[in-house]
């Protein structure tokens, strides 16, 4: 069984059609990506796929459950977590502290236990603590624990996004342009740390992305989207020849990605 | 652990410290009567700031109406009171029902945004003045009488460290980082599993619990109580309390409602311009908050002008 | 109710819903603008309504120049309001404006008390006749008739000013986007000056035309109906002309009735539409709901 099945899943917007038909299969530990030209609908799928939209139609199946339509809380909890195009990291928080937001869901204080400092309360505190510093050490954030996220450096807040997304311990890892603003060194160091996250983690990772040097080198397989349709699907080499994908997009970027 | 227990040790102390010493003053009358009442008036004020704070600052909801969960409070404990049940319980039953409005109120207007969420809240606050104007056993628009004067000074004091106590340790507990992380941005809060509504309403819940054991103290001080105390001025009146106290830290919010419970008293000389002086002072301060923050900026820039490259090197 | 009843307290209900939809409109069109719910408008209202009185017994002029008076008055004094008090805060939080709104709001309030006491005034009772008039079965009285016909004259001459002249336009344009309508060369702190005089200017009109057909003014009259047009404008749809309209008659109407089927209600029947109408339409009658990019 996949660990995501998406079957056929369209979306309206009044009389737009943003997504018509898609449908995707990932296996546990695949990394794909979704590339097609700007509003072709990729963050659409991603807000279907975490329960920002409901889809008109179709069905989403993770680890052979539905979660179509379910709140994105919810999602998150059947193991979905996601990072978001324009970063929304919690700007006046510190790095540690946005972190340990993820920890929330997973812990089980309950109001009275919180108020008068029950056991459990010190407990969960210690174990969130050490967890979030382990997160923030593999992302070598862990020296700005304290700073705020307002002030990190831009590739740095990218990456804080994603040790934040995976302090939910998901099962599927969605990453939406995550290599948008990088140069091509950060660029690489992202390939690195997407392939580390997958063995470390044990979790599948779909990407949005924009950089065909980073879906080139990082993804097993390429969805192709134009207009909401799937309009190619395959492994990078049979994408970067595929003449329908050139004509809608690519374009001279393929060759660049080849060398 | 060790900290935390240290810590709450410390300010249990100082507190302890403090009340005697404000005690000694009051019996030996060097704090007469009028001042005492200003005391009091402060302590209950900073448990109705610090609930709303809880709401406003922490969790992000502007509240236009918590007013109204005082209101129930105090009607609640003087009602049941008047049907025979001890002080202390009375108490508790109305700061019960508060809480349990807060959470009946919260359910359906916590999906609202904003502005329209503040609108609300003024207009649940207005429907429950108008419905205690109408319910005759309640004294209707003539108000409730005969309450006894129940409320001492060690009683709203030590409310008033308990509020304290209490919301610190939600404030930095999982709860209270729930909370915040709606304030700061309610999406992302979803996407990394968290209801953000079960939250928005558990800080409604609470907060009202507190606002509601004000109200009852508030009833057994003034010994009588009307609707039209717990208006949309008094919520207006904390709103202010609050925002004035700075972004959320205790010490802040209980400062600046300190300062702006004593204000009014103090312009007492002024007589019918008291409440013209008043609101040119907050309309005053407001301008100059802005300006400040402005002049910090502006320090700031000049700063990294004279030091040249260093400010630079670090970035 | 007979139908003809029902009539009556329907031409009660519409001018009694006209001023609030008046009143809602200065609301609105600053929300629109700005973002700001202006506390201190409902106290414009009572400054026009003192203008008007003062225009009508120590000057002795008739309606019409009362009226006109007591409208560039409130117009006045709002644009001063915004420049003084509003202006030096556009930057801060939308929280911090609140607060300041509210303290023009005490202002103005315990200001007018401390200058010309409680005690209410009384507009002159000869200023506008008083006349029974009859339509069919109906009796009404040209008082109630007149303030809806001013109040409707002056709702097509904001329509007039918003949607026929340049100025209209760069007032939509900046509510839509107040830093684009810069970019496109529009002087946005005269839009919004612009936008506070027809706000107040409005108010001013609603608090004359109150004073006379209630006879009686005091500073604090302000509290209740601005409360009640500001609600009105929210569930027409806050930001929204079309809303306030709506929502100021239905609020009017429906007072109206309630009021006479059962009057303790009264105070709170706002409110409760406005709650109803939220928890059904998050975003107000008329309003579209504004969904953030994720």
């Amino acid at each position: 069984m996949p660990l995501l099945d998406i079957r056929n899943i369209s979306i309206r917007f009044g009389g737009l059609l943003a997504v018509d038909g898609f449908s995707m299969e990932m296996g546990k530990n695949d990394i794909c990506a979704l590339i097609g030209p700007n509003g072709a609908g990729k963050t659409t799928v991603f807000n279907m796929l975490t329960g920002v939209y409901k889809p008109t139609l179709g069905t989403i199946w993770l680890d052979g459950e539905s979660i179509g339509g379910l709140k994105p809380y919810a999602i998150t909890k059947k193991g979905v977590a996601r990072t978001f195009q324009n970063i929304r990291l919690m700007k006046s928080l510190s790095v540690l502290e946005n972190v340990k937001i993820s920890y929330i869901y997973q812990t089980k204080c309950n109001l009275a236990e919180s108020v008068l400092h029950l056991p459990r309360y010190y407990r969960e505190e210690e174990k969130v603590e050490k967890d979030s510093m382990e997160l923030l050490r593999v992302f070598h954030l862990d020296g700005k624990k304290d700073e705020l996220a307002a002030n990190l450096p831009y590739g740095e807040q990218r990456r804080l996004e994603i040790a934040r997304a995976l302090a939910t311990h998901p099962k599927l890892l969605l990453l939406d342009e995550p290599a948008a603003g990088m140069n091509p060194q950060e660029t690489e160091a992202l390939a690195e740390l997407i392939r580390r996250i997958r063995k470390q983690f044990n979790l599948a990772i779909l990407l949005i992305e924009h950089d065909m040097r980073l879906v080139m080198s990082v993804c097993e397989r390429i969805v192709v989207l134009d207009y909401g349709r799937i309009i190619a699907e395959g492994a990078p080499d049979e994408i970067r020849n595929d003449p329908k994908v050139i004509e809608a997009y690519l374009g001279g970027e393929a060759s660049h990605a080849k060398n | 652990m060790k900290k935390h227990l240290t810590k709450l040790l410390i300010f249990l102390a100082a507190s302890a410290v403090l009340f005697i010493v404000l005690q000694m003053l009051i019996s030996a009358n060097i704090i007469n009567a009028y001042y005492k009442r200003i005391l009091m008036t402060i302590c209950i004020n900073v448990i109705l700031a610090l609930s709303a704070n809880l709401v406003i600052n922490y969790t992000g909801q502007l509240t236009l109406g918590h007013s109204a969960f005082m209101a129930i409070g105090a009607y609640g404990a003087a009602a049941i009171y008047k049907a025979g049940v001890p002080f202390v319980v009375s108490l508790l039953f109305g700061s019960l029902i508060a809480a349990v409005s807060g959470f009946l109120i919260g359910l359906p207007t916590l999906r609202l945004k904003g502005d329209y969420l503040a609108i609300t809240t003024l207009g649940f606050c207005q429907i429950i003045v108008v419905l205690l104007q109408n319910i005759p056993q309640l004294g209707g628009a003539q108000g409730f009488a005969g309450i006894p004067g129940k409320t001492t000074f060690a009683w709203v004091f030590f409310s008033m460290i308990l509020t304290i106590v209490v919301l610190h340790n939600v404030v930095g507990s999982r709860q209270g980082r729930a909370m915040v992380s709606v304030r700061e941005d309610e999406i992302a809060a979803g996407a990394m599993g968290i209801n953000t509504t079960r939250y928005k309403v558990m800080a409604f819940t609470v907060s009202a619990f507190f606002a509601g054991l004000a109200g009852g103290l508030y009833a057994f001080l003034m010994m009588f109580i009307n609707p039209t105390m717990f208006d949309y001025f008094k919520s207006m009146d904390l709103v202010i309390y609050v925002v004035l106290g700075g972004n959320g830290a205790f010490a802040g919010c209980i400062a600046s409602t300190a300062i702006l419970t004593v204000l009014p008293e103090a312009l007492r000389f002024l007589n019918n311009y008291r409440m013209v002086i008043y609101p040119l002072l907050l309309i005053v301060i407001m301008i100059l908050r802005v300006k400040n923050i402005r002049l910090a900026r502006l320090k700031g820039f000049f700063r990294k002008f004279r030091k040249g490259g260093e400010n630079d090197a670090a970035a | 109710m007979s139908f003809v009843e029902f009539l009556q307290q329907l031409i009660n209900g519409l001018s009694l819903g006209s001023v609030y939809a008046l009143i809602a409109l200065g609301y609105t069109m600053v929300y629109g603008i700005i973002g700001l719910i202006n506390f201190a408008h409902c106290d414009i209202y009572m400054v026009g309504a003192y203008i008007g009185f003062f225009a009508a017994t120590s000057l002795g002029l008739p309606f019409v120049p009362t009226l006109i008076l007591a409208m560039v008055g409130s117009a006045v004094v709002g644009v001063l309001v915004e420049r003084v008090a509003y202006r030096p805060l556009r930057k801060a939080s939308s929280i911090s404006l609140l607060i300041t709104a509210m303290g023009v709001s005490l202002l103005l309030e315990n200001g007018f008390n401390a200058v010309f006491s409680s005690t209410p005034r009384s507009y002159p009772h000869n200023i506008l006749q008083q006349k029974n008039i009859t339509l069919g079965p109906v009796h009404t009285d040209s008082l109630h008739l007149i303030i809806l016909g001013v109040s409707v004259l002056l709702m097509i001459l904001l329509q007039f000013i918003i949607y026929r002249t340049r100025i209209g336009k760069a007032m939509r344009a900046t509510s839509a986007d107040k830093d684009a309508a810069a970019l496109m060369g529009i002087n946005v702190d005269w839009v919004i000056s612009v936008t506070f005089a027809i706000g107040s200017a409005l108010a001013g009109a609603a608090g004359v035309l109150v004073g006379i057909l209630y006879s009686s003014i005091d500073p604090y009259m302000g509290i209740q109906p601005g409360i009640k047009a500001f609600t009105a404008a929210v569930f027409g749809g806050i930001g929204l002309i079309p809303g306030a309209f709506l929502g100021g008659l239905m609020l009017g109407v429906i007072e109206t009735f309630v009021t006479a089927w059962y009057s303790p209600l009264a105070g709170a029947i706002g409110f409760i539409v406005l709650i109803a109408i939220l928890i059904v339409k998050p975003s107000g009658l008329l309003g579209k709901k504004a969904s953030e990019k994720v």
